[in-house]
């Protein structure tokens, strides 16, 4: 060091010699040039949009853009007001509009045999609107993954891996010792809490959506207390994977089958139950479970992805 | 009950799990399974449209034991079957074509997601179609609208990411907007299924508080639909969303998706509201004219753009214009055109949308129209396909686009109003010389040779791309040649709608 400093102040060497080693290489053909420029081009393609609203602003868009934003802001919620006025009264009874509604609450009970109305709703007599449900939380889980996740296959450059082992060294609150001990104390409870809701979602507020939820953000509490090498021994990125592909096939296969069975008039030999024990309202305990299971794999995945944006599932 | 009843519901069961398990198959699998499975569906379709036309008529599927007003319902008929499986054919063919270029475009790692995206997409795309249900349409609008934005960010250049963030708020916009549409139906009504809201709408026509919600929600469910599939002064989007995704994805996102939204906003004018009310509306005068104003709007705008890919764009703006206008129009017979013009653009863009990157690719990747000089003749079947897609763009007899404008002519002549069919006339004038102006250039461009032509090499069309676009042409054919049998099926179609 000494004598490089030595060297450097008679003028003989470059003290930032060594960095002159991580100078790019020469592009070595013109093929790879133009590679390289499109490259460029295309992840920085926003620049040319850039300089359209750089101008516009100078000529007063902007000005324009909140006018006009306030204004149609202003009249919808007129058109809106306008609206609401004209709808029938809150709390009056409007015999034709209530028919549906009335035979749900009435008829619920003995029909799905669950005593919670809505899951009678939700997971029976409107059962299809729900497996699209579940598949939409499926989707964005998808989405997700297609933006945020990252393996050996597709890491373009190293810095994105020096952030992550730098955040994984210094940022790591599992080594938390306070961590560790709420999250010994708090994790089992959750879980235990998340199991109830989940399973008695036909016979008091609840089910599949609620529950999973409650069990996912008791995933989230136990990765970040004991560090996701702890999560991955008992659930690798590949198993959830096929969790969720089990939870999800299980449910489309059980609600086709009632579909099938029910159009067709043939008899679909799910027993119902007596309503209020916990083993009944026929497949709504069932679907609960794959229900709860996505939503808390759905859950503890994007969090997973956001953490490090690895999912680790190759 | 036939056997064939269940069909749509294992179209739409089927392709969510298939949806799910591409997501742990490996790319080849996934690829291989998607592309067998979607043939499995065009059969079923096929079945389920010839089954329709036997009978003449249609059925409705209870999805479980609850029967119509207490339990969901599917319907299918000879429109809903037909759509379908234009759908599918549309869809089978993008995947098939663009397959190479799914290859470039995404990470290896992520293209089993691409083929989860597909089948959710489909499952998406059958529900809409078959449904019978307002509020089963939202819920497969959202997973089309999450589906097209994964399609979209999964080719990850900037373009793409910018394009899919505008893209999902326009489409966030347009997706509340049906909600609360929907919610005020329900709220009036007290019914989500089609035919007995419709009942109920029929009852309240008489009560001009109920007309003035019905109205109101009726005009916000069409603006937010109008958003989502582009209709004028909402199109600023299109030519960033489709002209920088990958191939498959701008194919189908500009021939399916757009169209989709179109077909459940017909299907609820027809079936929830009723033509005889519908005619009544104000709304019908509003996408009238912002019909006509998109025709003439995107053949300006495509006029101008110094890119293959955007001009494509611009012109499905004024594709989408034209079934608004004949919308608008608010008779069978407009109606009738603006169905034919659905499956005409379908059938037109997505080969358009499919050739243009083939076309660039011979060009040093550019899809700049000064590189573009030759590529015709470079690769032989890319310029045949594209010259196909033009002239029916443009409306040249024998191809899908001149009896779609045709039918929108007849339409216009029927309305019973002299002021509809002047302006009708003038625009499709109009627009017809606009569509040729630009095409006929970027043919010309693309088939004169450039300087330097001996060096280049002329590549010969794989089979995997020849065959789609030769089912692609045979369908355009179809739709030009024996136009008046689709159109008869359409309004048989819509003859048990009501």
């Amino acid at each position: 060091m000494n004598e490089k400093f030595r060297k450097w102040l008679e003028g003989e060497g470059d003290l930032l010699e060594h960095v002159s080693d991580t100078e790019e290489k020469p592009y070595s053909s013109r093929e790879e040039i133009k590679h390289e420029v499109k490259r460029i081009n295309d992840r920085v393609g926003v620049m040319s949009q850039g300089r359209h609203l750089i101008r516009a602003e100078r000529r007063g868009f902007y000005a324009l853009y909140r006018i006009v934003a306030v204004v149609s802001c202003v009249f919808l919620i007129g058109v809106l007001l306008f609206t609401i006025a004209n709808l029938p009264r809150y709390g009056e009874e409007n015999p034709r509009a209530t028919e549906v509604t009335r035979r749900y609450v009435e008829k619920g009970i003995e029909e799905t045999g669950a005593v919670n109305i809505v899951s009678g709703m939700i997971l029976d007599y409107r059962a299809f609107d729900t497996l699209g449900e579940s598949h939409v939380l499926f989707t964005a889980l998808i989405c997700v993954m297609i933006l945020l996740r990252m393996d050996k296959k597709n890491m373009r450059h190293g810095y994105e891996d020096f952030y992550t082992i730098r955040d994984e060294k210094y940022f790591d609150i599992s080594r938390d010792s306070i961590m560790r001990t709420v999250g010994l104390i708090l994790i089992p409870c959750i879980f235990l809490y998340g199991i109830y809701v989940l399973l008695n979602g036909q016979n008091s507020p609840g089910g599949g959506f609620s529950g999973g939820a409650v069990m996912g953000a008791g995933l989230i509490i136990f990765a970040s207390s004991f560090g996701f090498k702890s999560v991955d021994r008992v659930l690798p990125g590949r198993r959830i994977s096929f969790i969720t592909l089990a939870a999800l096939s299980f449910y489309s296969f059980a609600k086709g089958y009632v579909f099938f069975t029910g159009a067709n008039g043939i008899p679909n030999h799910i027993p119902k139950g007596v309503p209020g024990a916990i083993l009944s309202g026929g497949l709504i305990l069932p679907l609960d479970i794959a229900v709860g299971i996505v939503v808390c794999c759905t859950m503890y995945g994007f969090y997973s992805l956001f953490k490090r944006g690895n999912n680790g599932s190759d | 009950m036939d056997f064939i009843w269940n069909f749509p519901l294992f179209t739409i069961v089927l392709s969510l799990f298939s949806g799910v398990l591409c997501m742990v198959l490996k790319r080849r699998t996934a690829r291989t399974y998607t592309m067998i499975f979607e043939l499995i569906l065009i059969c079923m379709t096929g079945a389920v449209l010839f089954y329709t036309i036997r009978m003449d008529g249609s059925f409705t599927y209870p999805m479980g034991e609850f029967p119509a007003p207490w339990g969901n319902e599917i319907r299918a008929g000879i429109l809903e079957s037909m759509i379908a499986l234009l759908f599918l054919i549309v869809m089978f063919c993008s995947v098939l074509s663009g397959r190479k270029f799914l290859e470039l475009d995404i990470d290896e790692s992520k293209q089993n997601l691409y083929y989860t995206l597909i089948n959710l997409m489909t499952a998406a795309l059958m529900a809409m179609t078959w449904t019978n249900d307002i509020f089963t349409g939202y819920v497969f609008l959202e997973i089309l609208t999450l589906t097209s934005c994964g399609l979209l960010i999964v080719r990850e250049i900037g373009r793409t990411t910018l394009a899919a963030v505008r893209y999902m708020i326009m489409n966030l916009l347009g997706s509340g907007l049906f909600l609360l549409g929907v919610v005020l139906l329900y709220d009036v009504t007290g019914h989500l299924l089609m035919v007995p809201m419709h009942e109920e709408i029929s009852v309240l026509a008489s009560d001009p508080a109920a007309m003035t919600v019905i109205n109101m929600a009726i005009g916000i469910l069409t603006i937010g639909l109008s958003i989502k599939s582009g209709l004028f002064p909402f199109h600023y989007w299109m030519p960033d969303t489709y002209g920088w995704a990958t191939p498959t994805s701008g194919s189908v996102l500009s021939a399916l998706v757009s169209k989709c939204y179109i077909f459940l906003l017909i299907k609820i004018y027809l079936r929830v509201v009723g033509l005889p009310i519908f005619a009544g509306m104000p709304i019908r005068n509003i996408l009238l004219v912002l019909g006509m104003c998109g025709i003439v709007m995107g053949s300006v705008s495509a006029l101008h753009a110094d890119n293959i890919n955007r001009m494509v764009a611009f012109s499905s703006a004024a594709q989408i214009g034209y079934i608004y206008m004949g919308i608008g129009l608010a008779t069978e017979a407009g109606f009738t055109a603006a169905v034919f013009q659905i499956m005409a653009h379908a059938v037109t863009k997505s080969m358009l949308f499919l050739t243009t990157p083939r076309l660039a690719a011979v060009s040093g990747d550019s899809l700049k129209f000064r590189n573009l000089q030759g590529s015709a003749l470079r690769d032989r079947s890319a310029g045949v396909s594209f010259c196909i897609g033009a002239f029916s763009m443009i409306g040249i007899p024998i191809f899908a686009g001149f009896s779609a404008k045709l039918q929108f002519a007849t339409a216009a002549v029927y309305s019973g109003s002299s002021v509809k069919l002047v302006l009708v006339m003038l625009v499709l004038a109009i627009s017809s010389l606009l569509n040729a102006l630009y095409f006929i250039r970027t043919i010309i461009r693309i088939y004169s040779p450039a300087e330097d032509e001996e060096q280049r090499w002329p590549v010969r069309g794989r089979i995997n791309y020849n065959i789609p676009m030769a089912v692609l042409t045979a369908a355009n054919l179809m739709l030009g040649l024996f136009s008046w049998v689709i159109a008869d099926l359409i309004e048989r179609g819509f003859a048990s709608f009501v």
